[in-house]
């Protein structure tokens, strides 16, 4: 699962409200290249929590972004440097093995070979 | 019929391991899956700007339908109930993320912040309540709920479905629309038992605003215009008793009887020579 996912996935249980954002455990985190496209990224950015991401991304191990959101000149920019570690964040680091939990209820869902199990018991729908 | 999966056991359990692979490895499905989601990406009406979108793919399985999506050149997540389905995508190294949910617990996505979603062959399962506390309706509900959160606005969704009856479209499309969609039918080849297919085309938010359904579309007459500067208010014109019926003041014009002389006359029909007089307004004190 990249972190684009993740900042997208929010807990679905019956009644949470804070559901967002999901904390990762990470055992096992790969990276894979993939092509760098700036025009995505910029389209993105808006959609983006950005907190969310930083938090994310250092819990796999990758702490490079700033910590405050930068603002639409450096996106615009023609400097690249940002966006390169924003694509590495968003769309190389996988998560492989490991878990999200719920920062509401410490509900645990499993990630298994990069797929978030994301299916409720019964008495959570 | 027998052959509905969906009359056979829930989706999670008829899509095991065999059945995942053999899905997979049939080049007649995989050939029809593609085809079919290249077909549910044109009434998504992606604007061509170059710039890939981030679209959901649900029920999306071993990921045929999401090879498409990134050979379109868009980005997208897969859902899936199947973890055996999943497991196959996986091993052909999909390029979009897999989420192993049931779309039926709603899908658990931030508002706002999907492109489109497509989804091909899987809204049906919906219908059919697989245990004791599934309940079609409020299924449907919470997954169309969620799916109007999640996307964003002006966004669209397309399902290919294969409704059993009149009553599972009826009930599918009742739920999108209660949900606040807006949306239409697509039946290509219509006629055709085994050819036909049926796309849900649904739209968030409100229709597009350049088809303007106040005033010049539902009576089209030129008096119209006129009624709208006194502030009249438009009434259709065949609901008109008939002696109050306006006729059309300008009558059809010379360009039309000359085109309707021209048919005539290659009908081979007598029909006199086009002059000056021909179509020419009479005087008033006629």
């Amino acid at each position: 699962m990249r972190l684009i996912t993740h900042n997208m996935l929010s807990c679905n249980i019956k009644g949470v409200t804070n559901g967002f954002p999901l904390k990762i455990e990470a055992e096992k985190v790969v990276e894979k290249e993939v092509d760098f496209n700036p025009d995505f990224l910029r389209h993105m950015f808006a959609k983006i929590e950005w907190k969310a991401l930083v938090e994310a991304a250092r819990s796999m191990g990758y702490a490079e972004l700033p910590e405050d959101s930068p603002d639409a000149t450096v996106i615009d920019s023609a400097d690249e440097t940002f966006l390169r570690k924003l694509h590495h964040a968003l769309l190389e680091l996988h998560l492989e093995e490991g878990a999200l939990v719920c920062p509401e209820t410490g509900r645990k869902f499993p990630v298994n070979k990069g797929i978030p199990n994301m299916l409720l018991h019964e008495d959570e729908v | 019929m027998s052959n509905r999966p969906e009359l056979i056991a829930p989706p999670e359990i008829f899509y095991n391991d065999s059945e995942a692979r053999k899905y997979t490895s049939s080049s007649r499905i995989v050939e029809i899956q593609a085809k079919l989601s290249e077909r549910a990406l044109e009434p998504l009406a992606l604007p061509k700007d170059d710039v890939p979108r981030f679209l959901l793919d649900i029920g999306c399985g071993s990921g045929l339908s999401g090879e498409t999506i990134s050979e379109n050149g868009q980005q997208w997540i897969g859902f899936d109930i199947s973890a055996s389905m999943l497991n196959v995508a996986v091993e052909r190294e999909v390029e979009g993320d897999l989420l192993l949910g049931d779309m039926g617990q709603g899908l658990g996505l931030r508002a706002g912040v999907i492109d489109g979603a497509i989804s091909i062959s899987a809204v049906q399962w919906l219908c059919n309540a697989d245990k004791s506390s599934h309940e079609p309706r409020w299924r449907l509900k919470a997954f169309f709920g969620s799916l109007y959160r999640c996307l964003s606005r002006g966004a669209r969704a397309v399902f290919q479905l294969y409704p059993e009856n009149i009553a599972q479209r009826e009930l599918i499309f009742d739920q999108a629309m209660q949900a606040g969609f807006s949306g239409w039918l697509v039946f290509d080849y219509p006629r055709s038992t085994k050819k036909r297919k049926e796309f849900l085309v649904l739209r968030c938010g409100p229709l597009p605003t350049n088809i303007d359904y106040g005033h010049n579309d539902s009576c089209s007459d030129d008096d119209d215009s006129e009624d709208e500067e006194d502030g009249m208010v438009c009434v259709l014109d065949r609901n008109r008793p008939r002696k109050k019926q306006r006729t059309n003041k300008k009558g059809k014009g010379r360009e039309w009887v000359l085109r309707k002389k021209e048919q005539s006359r290659r009908k081979g029909n007598d029909v006199p020579a086009d002059s000056k007089y021909t179509a020419r307004k009479r005087k008033s004190r006629f």
